[in-house]
Protein backbone atom coordinates (compact mmCIF):
# COMPACT_ATOMS: atom_id res chain seq x y z
CA UNK A 1 0.00 0.00 0.00
CA UNK A 2 1.51 3.70 -0.83
CA UNK A 3 2.30 5.88 1.95
CA UNK A 4 -0.58 8.50 0.42
CA UNK A 5 -3.21 5.70 0.44
CA UNK A 6 -2.44 5.07 3.78
CA UNK A 7 -2.59 8.66 5.05
CA UNK A 8 -6.07 9.16 3.52
CA UNK A 9 -7.37 6.05 4.59
CA UNK A 10 -10.14 6.56 8.36
CA UNK A 11 -7.75 4.49 9.95
CA UNK A 12 -4.75 7.00 9.39
CA UNK A 13 -5.59 8.85 13.01
CA UNK A 14 -5.51 5.70 15.17
CA UNK A 15 -2.63 4.16 13.28
CA UNK A 16 -0.23 7.67 13.40
CA UNK A 17 -1.26 7.54 17.34
CA UNK A 18 -0.52 4.11 17.66
CA UNK A 19 3.23 5.01 16.02
CA UNK A 20 3.50 7.90 18.09
CA UNK A 21 3.21 5.86 21.09
CA UNK A 22 4.79 3.29 19.72
CA UNK A 23 7.72 5.49 19.01
CA UNK A 24 8.18 6.82 22.80
CA UNK A 25 7.60 3.74 24.63
CA UNK A 26 9.88 1.54 23.01
CA UNK A 27 12.59 4.04 23.52
CA UNK A 28 11.62 4.57 27.41
CA UNK A 29 11.56 0.89 27.87
CA UNK A 30 15.46 0.55 26.66
CA UNK A 31 15.99 3.80 28.48
CA UNK A 32 14.69 1.77 32.23
CA UNK A 33 16.58 -1.13 31.10
CA UNK A 34 19.94 0.70 30.66
CA UNK A 35 19.48 2.69 33.62
CA UNK A 36 19.18 0.03 35.77
CA UNK A 37 22.59 -0.93 34.36
CA UNK A 38 24.15 2.85 34.50
CA UNK A 39 22.89 2.48 38.22
CA UNK A 40 24.89 -0.31 39.02
CA UNK A 41 28.17 0.84 37.32
CA UNK A 42 27.82 4.62 38.12
CA UNK A 43 27.55 3.61 42.13
CA UNK A 44 29.96 0.39 41.20
CA UNK A 45 32.54 3.42 40.34
CA UNK A 46 31.66 5.44 43.24
CA UNK A 47 32.54 2.57 45.29
CA UNK A 48 35.84 1.73 43.80
CA UNK A 49 33.96 -1.55 42.16
CA UNK A 50 33.35 -2.22 38.47
CA UNK A 51 30.02 -2.96 38.83
CA UNK A 52 28.56 -5.70 36.22
CA UNK A 53 30.98 -7.00 34.48
CA UNK A 54 30.40 -10.71 32.73
CA UNK A 55 27.59 -10.48 30.59
CA UNK A 56 28.00 -9.11 27.27
CA UNK A 57 31.13 -6.74 26.39
CA UNK A 58 31.75 -5.08 29.59
CA UNK A 59 28.31 -6.62 31.49
CA UNK A 60 26.55 -4.32 28.74
CA UNK A 61 23.95 -7.20 27.79
CA UNK A 62 23.39 -7.09 31.95
CA UNK A 63 19.75 -5.90 31.79
CA UNK A 64 18.37 -8.42 29.25
CA UNK A 65 19.58 -11.13 31.57
CA UNK A 66 18.14 -9.96 34.23
CA UNK A 67 14.60 -9.39 31.60
CA UNK A 68 14.85 -12.86 30.89
CA UNK A 69 15.52 -14.13 34.71
CA UNK A 70 12.66 -12.26 36.00
CA UNK A 71 9.80 -13.26 33.02
CA UNK A 72 10.47 -17.03 33.75
CA UNK A 73 10.30 -16.38 37.61
CA UNK A 74 7.23 -17.90 39.21
CA UNK A 75 4.84 -15.30 40.90
CA UNK A 76 3.89 -16.40 44.15
CA UNK A 77 0.72 -14.88 45.94
CA UNK A 78 0.62 -15.25 49.32
CA UNK A 79 -2.41 -17.39 51.03
CA UNK A 80 -4.08 -15.06 52.60
CA UNK A 81 -3.58 -11.74 50.39
CA UNK A 82 -6.28 -10.06 48.90
CA UNK A 83 -5.44 -11.48 45.42
CA UNK A 84 -7.50 -9.63 42.46
CA UNK A 85 -5.99 -6.34 44.10
CA UNK A 86 -2.56 -8.33 44.85
CA UNK A 87 -2.35 -8.78 41.04
CA UNK A 88 -3.55 -5.63 40.14
CA UNK A 89 -1.11 -2.97 42.32
CA UNK A 90 1.28 -3.83 39.46
CA UNK A 91 -0.62 -2.60 37.02
CA UNK A 92 -1.65 0.65 38.94
CA UNK A 93 1.58 1.56 39.69
CA UNK A 94 2.63 1.20 35.77
CA UNK A 95 0.30 2.61 33.80
CA UNK A 96 0.21 6.17 35.21
CA UNK A 97 4.04 5.97 35.13
CA UNK A 98 3.78 4.93 31.55
CA UNK A 99 0.51 7.58 30.98
CA UNK A 100 2.69 10.86 31.86
CA UNK A 101 4.73 10.22 28.67
CA UNK A 102 1.89 11.21 26.79
CA UNK A 103 2.19 15.21 27.27
CA UNK A 104 6.14 15.26 27.80
CA UNK A 105 7.44 17.40 24.45
CA UNK A 106 10.57 15.98 23.10
CA UNK A 107 11.10 18.68 20.88
CA UNK A 108 9.36 21.30 19.32
CA UNK A 109 5.83 20.17 17.86
CA UNK A 110 7.12 16.40 19.29
CA UNK A 111 4.54 15.02 22.01
CA UNK A 112 1.88 12.19 21.67
CA UNK A 113 -0.67 15.36 23.12
CA UNK A 114 0.41 18.56 22.80
CA UNK A 115 -2.05 19.55 24.92
CA UNK A 116 -2.65 22.97 26.29
CA UNK A 117 -2.99 21.50 29.89
CA UNK A 118 -0.04 19.84 29.96
CA UNK A 119 1.84 21.22 33.45
CA UNK A 120 -1.93 20.04 34.86
CA UNK A 121 -2.21 16.69 33.13
CA UNK A 122 1.24 15.57 33.83
CA UNK A 123 0.72 16.57 37.80
CA UNK A 124 -2.70 14.81 38.16
CA UNK A 125 -1.47 11.23 36.35
CA UNK A 126 1.76 11.33 38.32
CA UNK A 127 -0.18 11.68 41.78
CA UNK A 128 -1.48 8.42 40.71
CA UNK A 129 0.84 6.48 41.07
CA UNK A 130 0.92 5.87 44.60
CA UNK A 131 -2.37 3.73 44.72
CA UNK A 132 -0.02 1.03 42.89
CA UNK A 133 1.84 1.23 46.36
CA UNK A 134 -0.76 1.51 48.99
CA UNK A 135 -3.10 -1.42 47.37
CA UNK A 136 0.05 -3.38 46.75
CA UNK A 137 1.01 -2.94 50.77
CA UNK A 138 -2.88 -3.47 51.95
CA UNK A 139 -3.44 -6.70 49.75
CA UNK A 140 0.12 -8.51 50.75
CA UNK A 141 -1.90 -8.68 53.80
CA UNK A 142 2.01 -8.79 55.20
CA UNK A 143 3.00 -5.93 58.16
CA UNK A 144 6.13 -4.78 56.43
CA UNK A 145 4.08 -4.38 53.14
CA UNK A 146 1.69 -2.62 55.03
CA UNK A 147 4.00 -0.22 56.84
CA UNK A 148 5.98 0.51 53.70
CA UNK A 149 2.32 1.41 51.75
CA UNK A 150 1.89 3.64 55.06
CA UNK A 151 5.09 5.30 54.67
CA UNK A 152 4.96 6.24 50.79
CA UNK A 153 1.53 7.24 50.84
CA UNK A 154 2.39 10.17 53.94
CA UNK A 155 5.26 10.74 51.92
CA UNK A 156 3.88 11.12 48.54
CA UNK A 157 0.71 13.60 50.00
CA UNK A 158 3.49 15.69 51.81
CA UNK A 159 5.64 16.40 49.04
CA UNK A 160 3.26 16.83 46.20
CA UNK A 161 2.24 20.13 48.18
CA UNK A 162 5.68 21.50 48.11
CA UNK A 163 6.16 20.54 44.21
CA UNK A 164 2.12 21.38 43.08
CA UNK A 165 4.06 24.77 44.68
CA UNK A 166 7.10 24.83 42.76
CA UNK A 167 5.03 24.30 39.58
CA UNK A 168 2.90 27.35 40.34
CA UNK A 169 6.00 29.43 40.32
CA UNK A 170 7.00 28.23 36.87
CA UNK A 171 3.62 28.66 35.51
CA UNK A 172 3.34 32.10 36.75
CA UNK A 173 6.75 33.25 35.02
CA UNK A 174 6.10 31.09 31.96
CA UNK A 175 1.90 31.94 32.04
CA UNK A 176 1.19 28.77 30.37
CA UNK A 177 0.17 25.45 31.14
CA UNK A 178 1.24 24.07 27.79
CA UNK A 179 4.84 22.52 27.99
CA UNK A 180 6.15 23.40 25.07
CA UNK A 181 5.38 27.50 25.62
CA UNK A 182 6.89 26.67 28.93
CA UNK A 183 10.13 25.88 27.11
CA UNK A 184 9.76 28.29 24.26
CA UNK A 185 9.69 31.26 27.17
CA UNK A 186 13.01 29.84 27.95
CA UNK A 187 14.64 30.92 24.75
CA UNK A 188 16.97 33.78 24.15
CA UNK A 189 20.05 33.67 26.42
CA UNK A 190 20.82 30.46 26.24
CA UNK A 191 21.87 29.33 29.67
CA UNK A 192 21.58 32.19 31.75
CA UNK A 193 18.10 32.58 30.56
CA UNK A 194 17.15 29.39 31.57
CA UNK A 195 13.96 29.34 34.32
CA UNK A 196 16.49 27.72 36.89
CA UNK A 197 18.15 30.85 37.91
CA UNK A 198 14.94 33.47 39.00
CA UNK A 199 13.37 30.04 40.29
CA UNK A 200 16.55 28.87 42.12
CA UNK A 201 14.59 27.43 45.06
CA UNK A 202 11.61 26.19 42.89
CA UNK A 203 13.84 24.41 40.97
CA UNK A 204 16.15 23.21 44.03
CA UNK A 205 12.69 21.79 45.51
CA UNK A 206 11.10 20.51 42.36
CA UNK A 207 13.96 18.49 41.76
CA UNK A 208 14.50 17.01 45.79
CA UNK A 209 10.73 16.47 46.01
CA UNK A 210 11.10 14.59 42.59
CA UNK A 211 13.48 12.21 44.34
CA UNK A 212 11.21 12.18 47.40
CA UNK A 213 8.24 11.14 45.38
CA UNK A 214 9.95 8.26 43.21
CA UNK A 215 10.78 6.57 46.44
CA UNK A 216 14.74 6.93 45.57
CA UNK A 217 17.18 6.93 48.41
CA UNK A 218 17.76 9.13 50.47
CA UNK A 219 14.30 9.13 50.94
CA UNK A 220 13.66 5.55 50.41
CA UNK A 221 12.20 4.78 53.57
CA UNK A 222 8.69 3.15 52.15
CA UNK A 223 11.44 0.36 50.84
CA UNK A 224 13.59 0.49 53.73
CA UNK A 225 15.80 -2.65 53.38
CA UNK A 226 17.46 -2.20 56.94
CA UNK A 227 14.33 -1.90 58.53
CA UNK A 228 11.22 -2.88 56.63
CA UNK A 229 13.04 -5.65 54.18
CA UNK A 230 11.75 -4.39 51.01
CA UNK A 231 8.56 -2.14 51.70
CA UNK A 232 5.46 -2.52 50.05
CA UNK A 233 6.66 -4.94 47.47
CA UNK A 234 8.34 -7.39 49.90
CA UNK A 235 5.68 -10.33 49.44
CA UNK A 236 6.26 -10.05 44.85
CA UNK A 237 8.07 -11.93 42.56
CA UNK A 238 8.76 -12.14 38.90
CA UNK A 239 7.12 -9.50 36.38
CA UNK A 240 4.65 -8.49 38.99
CA UNK A 241 7.90 -7.47 41.03
CA UNK A 242 9.51 -6.13 37.83
CA UNK A 243 6.41 -3.89 36.59
CA UNK A 244 7.16 -2.31 40.41
CA UNK A 245 10.50 -1.83 39.42
CA UNK A 246 9.75 -0.55 35.59
CA UNK A 247 7.16 1.92 37.35
CA UNK A 248 10.06 3.58 39.56
CA UNK A 249 12.54 3.91 36.99
CA UNK A 250 10.45 5.09 34.24
CA UNK A 251 9.15 8.15 37.07
CA UNK A 252 12.92 8.75 37.70
CA UNK A 253 13.65 9.24 34.17
CA UNK A 254 10.60 11.02 34.23
CA UNK A 255 11.32 13.50 36.83
CA UNK A 256 14.33 14.48 34.94
CA UNK A 257 13.11 15.30 31.66
CA UNK A 258 10.19 17.08 33.81
CA UNK A 259 13.05 19.07 35.48
CA UNK A 260 14.76 19.62 32.22
CA UNK A 261 12.08 21.33 30.32
CA UNK A 262 10.70 23.70 33.46
CA UNK A 263 13.77 24.67 34.42
CA UNK A 264 17.14 24.04 32.22
CA UNK A 265 15.61 25.04 28.76
CA UNK A 266 13.94 21.73 27.56
CA UNK A 267 15.91 21.74 23.94
CA UNK A 268 17.47 25.01 23.24
CA UNK A 269 21.37 24.04 23.57
CA UNK A 270 23.34 25.91 26.79
CA UNK A 271 25.18 28.37 24.28
CA UNK A 272 23.55 30.25 20.99
CA UNK A 273 26.96 29.39 19.20
CA UNK A 274 27.87 27.35 16.30
CA UNK A 275 28.96 24.13 17.74
CA UNK A 276 26.69 23.92 20.54
CA UNK A 277 23.66 24.96 18.02
CA UNK A 278 24.30 21.88 15.42
CA UNK A 279 23.14 19.34 18.03
CA UNK A 280 19.58 18.61 17.08
CA UNK A 281 16.83 19.99 19.85
CA UNK A 282 15.92 16.02 21.30
CA UNK A 283 19.92 15.72 21.70
CA UNK A 284 20.06 18.65 24.06
CA UNK A 285 16.81 17.25 25.91
CA UNK A 286 18.21 13.88 26.31
CA UNK A 287 21.67 14.75 27.83
CA UNK A 288 20.33 17.38 30.36
CA UNK A 289 18.19 14.28 31.41
CA UNK A 290 20.86 12.24 31.36
CA UNK A 291 22.93 14.31 33.30
CA UNK A 292 19.71 14.69 35.86
CA UNK A 293 19.41 10.62 35.83
CA UNK A 294 23.00 10.83 36.68
CA UNK A 295 22.33 13.38 39.88
CA UNK A 296 19.57 10.56 40.99
CA UNK A 297 22.33 7.86 41.28
CA UNK A 298 25.16 10.21 42.69
CA UNK A 299 22.67 11.21 45.88
CA UNK A 300 22.29 7.51 46.35
CA UNK A 301 25.68 6.74 46.14
CA UNK A 302 26.24 9.93 48.70
CA UNK A 303 23.89 10.16 51.43
CA UNK A 304 22.50 7.71 54.11
CA UNK A 305 18.75 7.20 54.50
CA UNK A 306 17.10 10.39 56.18
CA UNK A 307 15.22 9.35 59.17
CA UNK A 308 11.10 9.09 58.75
CA UNK A 309 10.34 12.32 61.05
CA UNK A 310 12.77 14.43 59.24
CA UNK A 311 11.51 13.57 56.31
CA UNK A 312 8.07 14.83 57.20
CA UNK A 313 9.83 17.72 58.31
CA UNK A 314 11.86 18.71 55.24
CA UNK A 315 8.46 18.03 53.23
CA UNK A 316 6.22 20.30 55.54
CA UNK A 317 8.36 22.82 57.56
CA UNK A 318 11.12 23.59 54.74
CA UNK A 319 9.93 22.77 51.34
CA UNK A 320 6.58 24.40 51.78
CA UNK A 321 7.08 28.16 53.40
CA UNK A 322 10.07 28.44 51.56
CA UNK A 323 8.11 27.52 48.25
CA UNK A 324 4.99 29.99 49.41
CA UNK A 325 7.79 33.26 50.10
CA UNK A 326 9.21 32.40 46.78
CA UNK A 327 5.92 32.64 45.00
CA UNK A 328 5.12 35.75 46.39
CA UNK A 329 8.32 37.18 45.77
CA UNK A 330 7.78 36.03 42.08
CA UNK A 331 4.23 37.86 42.33
CA UNK A 332 5.58 41.08 43.85
CA UNK A 333 8.59 40.92 40.98
CA UNK A 334 6.41 40.06 38.10
CA UNK A 335 4.01 43.11 39.11
CA UNK A 336 7.37 46.00 39.27
CA UNK A 337 9.52 46.80 36.67
CA UNK A 338 11.73 43.68 37.75
CA UNK A 339 9.66 41.88 35.31
CA UNK A 340 12.25 42.10 32.77
CA UNK A 341 14.69 39.54 34.89
CA UNK A 342 11.83 37.15 34.59
CA UNK A 343 10.94 37.45 30.20
CA UNK B 1 -29.27 11.60 17.28
CA UNK B 2 -25.45 10.44 15.52
CA UNK B 3 -23.67 7.95 17.53
CA UNK B 4 -19.94 9.29 16.80
CA UNK B 5 -17.03 8.28 18.95
CA UNK B 6 -17.64 11.54 21.37
CA UNK B 7 -21.17 9.79 22.18
CA UNK B 8 -20.22 6.45 22.54
CA UNK B 9 -16.80 7.43 24.67
CA UNK B 10 -19.87 9.57 26.89
CA UNK B 11 -21.87 6.36 27.17
CA UNK B 12 -19.28 4.31 28.07
CA UNK B 13 -17.72 6.40 31.38
CA UNK B 14 -21.21 7.30 32.25
CA UNK B 15 -22.06 4.13 32.54
CA UNK B 16 -19.10 3.17 34.55
CA UNK B 17 -19.46 6.14 36.55
CA UNK B 18 -22.79 4.86 37.81
CA UNK B 19 -21.94 1.41 38.38
CA UNK B 20 -18.78 2.32 40.07
CA UNK B 21 -21.21 4.87 42.16
CA UNK B 22 -23.67 2.19 42.75
CA UNK B 23 -20.61 -0.21 43.99
CA UNK B 24 -19.30 2.67 46.21
CA UNK B 25 -22.68 1.84 48.33
CA UNK B 26 -23.02 -1.58 48.23
CA UNK B 27 -19.55 -3.11 48.03
CA UNK B 28 -18.88 -5.16 51.29
CA UNK B 29 -15.35 -4.47 51.60
CA UNK B 30 -15.07 -0.99 52.72
CA UNK B 31 -11.25 -0.67 51.19
CA UNK B 32 -13.37 -2.09 47.28
CA UNK B 33 -15.70 0.85 48.64
CA UNK B 34 -12.68 3.47 48.78
CA UNK B 35 -11.57 2.20 45.14
CA UNK B 36 -14.82 2.16 43.62
CA UNK B 37 -15.00 5.86 44.47
CA UNK B 38 -11.56 6.57 42.79
CA UNK B 39 -12.89 4.68 40.04
CA UNK B 40 -16.43 7.11 40.31
CA UNK B 41 -14.29 10.42 40.16
CA UNK B 42 -11.64 9.08 37.29
CA UNK B 43 -15.16 8.78 34.93
CA UNK B 44 -16.37 12.28 36.35
CA UNK B 45 -12.92 13.56 34.86
CA UNK B 46 -13.06 12.50 31.83
CA UNK B 47 -15.99 13.51 31.25
CA UNK B 48 -15.03 16.74 32.29
CA UNK B 49 -12.32 15.91 29.59
CA UNK B 50 -15.05 15.07 27.03
CA UNK B 51 -16.74 18.16 27.40
CA UNK B 52 -13.67 20.39 26.90
CA UNK B 53 -13.19 21.58 30.46
CA UNK B 54 -9.81 20.45 30.67
CA UNK B 55 -9.24 22.30 33.53
CA UNK B 56 -12.25 20.99 35.84
CA UNK B 57 -10.98 17.44 34.96
CA UNK B 58 -7.47 17.48 35.87
CA UNK B 59 -8.18 19.29 39.21
CA UNK B 60 -10.82 16.49 39.79
CA UNK B 61 -8.15 14.00 39.38
CA UNK B 62 -5.22 15.90 41.42
CA UNK B 63 -7.20 17.20 43.73
CA UNK B 64 -9.56 13.88 44.74
CA UNK B 65 -8.18 11.39 43.32
CA UNK B 66 -4.68 12.09 43.74
CA UNK B 67 -4.53 13.32 47.71
CA UNK B 68 -8.25 13.44 49.21
CA UNK B 69 -8.77 9.02 48.40
CA UNK B 70 -4.73 9.04 49.15
CA UNK B 71 -6.09 10.22 52.80
CA UNK B 72 -9.36 8.03 52.85
CA UNK B 73 -7.59 4.72 51.52
CA UNK B 74 -5.11 5.76 54.08
CA UNK B 75 -7.53 5.61 56.92
CA UNK B 76 -10.10 2.56 55.94
CA UNK B 77 -6.96 0.46 56.06
CA UNK B 78 -6.03 1.31 59.18
CA UNK B 79 -9.09 0.99 61.11
CA UNK B 80 -10.53 -2.66 61.19
CA UNK B 81 -14.09 -2.03 60.43
CA UNK B 82 -16.78 -4.00 61.50
CA UNK B 83 -19.22 -4.39 58.34
CA UNK B 84 -21.86 -5.94 60.68
CA UNK B 85 -22.38 -2.84 62.30
CA UNK B 86 -21.79 -0.52 59.62
CA UNK B 87 -24.52 -1.93 57.60
CA UNK B 88 -26.54 -2.40 61.24
CA UNK B 89 -29.07 0.83 60.00
CA UNK B 90 -29.40 -0.17 56.41
CA UNK B 91 -32.67 -0.16 56.28
CA UNK B 92 -34.09 1.91 58.63
CA UNK B 93 -32.28 5.26 56.81
CA UNK B 94 -33.24 3.47 53.54
CA UNK B 95 -36.04 5.78 53.01
CA UNK B 96 -34.80 8.74 53.54
CA UNK B 97 -32.00 8.03 51.25
CA UNK B 98 -35.24 7.07 48.65
CA UNK B 99 -36.72 10.28 48.93
CA UNK B 100 -33.84 12.19 48.57
CA UNK B 101 -32.54 10.05 45.66
CA UNK B 102 -36.31 11.12 44.20
CA UNK B 103 -35.76 14.55 44.64
CA UNK B 104 -32.60 14.44 42.98
CA UNK B 105 -34.34 12.77 39.98
CA UNK B 106 -37.60 14.79 39.83
CA UNK B 107 -34.85 17.90 39.52
CA UNK B 108 -33.65 16.60 36.35
CA UNK B 109 -36.48 15.33 35.29
CA UNK B 110 -37.82 19.56 35.65
CA UNK B 111 -34.44 20.30 33.97
CA UNK B 112 -35.33 18.34 30.50
CA UNK B 113 -38.92 19.33 30.87
CA UNK B 114 -38.28 23.42 30.07
CA UNK B 115 -35.81 21.98 27.62
CA UNK B 116 -36.81 18.74 26.14
CA UNK B 117 -33.53 16.42 24.62
CA UNK B 118 -32.31 17.40 21.65
CA UNK B 119 -33.68 20.85 20.96
CA UNK B 120 -30.83 22.54 24.11
CA UNK B 121 -28.90 24.71 21.56
CA UNK B 122 -25.25 22.99 21.16
CA UNK B 123 -22.70 25.77 23.00
CA UNK B 124 -20.87 27.66 20.01
CA UNK B 125 -17.95 25.97 19.48
CA UNK B 126 -14.66 27.47 21.11
CA UNK B 127 -11.92 29.77 18.68
CA UNK B 128 -8.69 27.77 18.45
CA UNK B 129 -6.48 29.48 20.80
CA UNK B 130 -9.48 29.10 23.23
CA UNK B 131 -7.58 28.45 26.62
CA UNK B 132 -10.04 26.71 29.28
CA UNK B 133 -7.59 27.11 32.56
CA UNK B 134 -7.12 31.11 31.49
CA UNK B 135 -11.08 32.00 30.80
CA UNK B 136 -11.75 30.44 34.05
CA UNK B 137 -9.11 32.61 35.90
CA UNK B 138 -10.54 35.78 34.45
CA UNK B 139 -13.56 35.02 35.81
CA UNK B 140 -12.47 33.88 39.24
CA UNK B 141 -10.22 36.66 39.85
CA UNK B 142 -12.69 39.34 38.39
CA UNK B 143 -16.56 38.61 38.25
CA UNK B 144 -16.16 36.58 41.00
CA UNK B 145 -13.40 37.78 43.46
CA UNK B 146 -15.68 38.22 46.50
CA UNK B 147 -16.98 34.94 46.52
CA UNK B 148 -13.89 32.99 45.63
CA UNK B 149 -12.19 35.19 48.39
CA UNK B 150 -14.41 34.35 50.72
CA UNK B 151 -14.64 30.29 50.33
CA UNK B 152 -11.10 30.72 50.70
CA UNK B 153 -10.90 32.53 54.32
CA UNK B 154 -14.15 29.41 54.82
CA UNK B 155 -11.32 27.18 54.09
CA UNK B 156 -8.60 28.17 56.22
CA UNK B 157 -10.49 29.01 58.94
CA UNK B 158 -11.91 25.33 58.56
CA UNK B 159 -7.73 24.20 58.57
CA UNK B 160 -7.32 26.26 61.57
CA UNK B 161 -9.82 24.56 63.07
CA UNK B 162 -9.33 21.09 62.22
CA UNK B 163 -5.93 21.92 63.85
CA UNK B 164 -6.34 23.65 66.43
CA UNK B 165 -9.41 20.49 67.51
CA UNK B 166 -6.58 17.67 67.47
CA UNK B 167 -3.49 18.94 68.72
CA UNK B 168 -3.27 18.07 72.13
CA UNK B 169 0.05 18.77 73.90
CA UNK B 170 1.09 16.37 76.80
CA UNK B 171 3.02 17.63 79.29
CA UNK B 172 6.61 15.68 79.68
CA UNK B 173 6.64 14.53 76.35
CA UNK B 174 10.16 13.65 74.80
CA UNK B 175 10.58 15.46 71.31
CA UNK B 176 13.45 16.61 69.89
CA UNK B 177 13.86 19.80 68.50
CA UNK B 178 15.84 19.66 65.30
CA UNK B 179 16.52 23.30 65.53
CA UNK B 180 18.32 22.90 68.78
CA UNK B 181 19.99 19.77 67.13
CA UNK B 182 21.46 21.62 64.57
CA UNK B 183 22.84 24.49 66.59
CA UNK B 184 24.94 22.01 69.17
CA UNK B 185 28.84 22.80 68.48
CA UNK B 186 31.40 19.95 69.09
CA UNK B 187 32.62 21.79 71.76
CA UNK B 188 29.14 21.99 73.40
CA UNK B 189 29.12 17.61 73.84
CA UNK B 190 32.50 16.78 73.77
CA UNK B 191 34.95 17.65 76.24
CA UNK B 192 38.37 16.37 76.69
CA UNK B 193 40.04 16.09 79.48
CA UNK B 194 44.06 16.06 79.96
CA UNK B 195 44.51 13.40 82.30
CA UNK B 196 48.15 13.25 83.04
CA UNK B 197 49.54 9.73 84.74
CA UNK B 198 52.43 10.69 87.33
CA UNK B 199 55.46 8.79 87.35
CA UNK B 200 56.65 8.45 91.22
Amino acid sequence: MHIQALQDSSWWPVLWSVLKILAVVVPLLLAVAYLTLAERKVIGYIQVRLGPNRVGFKGSLQPIADAIKLLFKEIIIPSSANRFLFLAAPVLAFVPAMLVWAAIPFGPGMAISDMNAGLLYVLAIAGLGVYGIIVAGWASNSKYAFLGAMRAAAQLVAYEIAMGFALVGVLMVAQTLDLSKIVEAQAGGGFWSWYWLPLFPFFLVYFISGVAETNRAPFDVAEGESEIVAGFHVEYSGMAFALFFLAEYANMIFVSILTAILFLGGWYPPVNLPPFTWIPGTGWLIAKTAFLLFVFLWIRATFPRYRYDQIMRLGWKVFIPVTIAWIVVIGIALETPLRVLLR
Amino acid sequence: MTLNITSILFYAFSLVLLGAATMVVIARNPVYATLYLVLTFFSAAAIFLLLGAEFLGLILILVYVGAVMVLFLFVVMMLDINLARLKEGFLSYLPLGLAIAALGVLELAMVYWTAPMGQVPAPAPFPGNYDNTRALGYVLYTQYLYPFEIAAAILLVAIIAAIALTLRRRSGSKNQRTEEQLLVRAKDRVHLVDLRIKKH
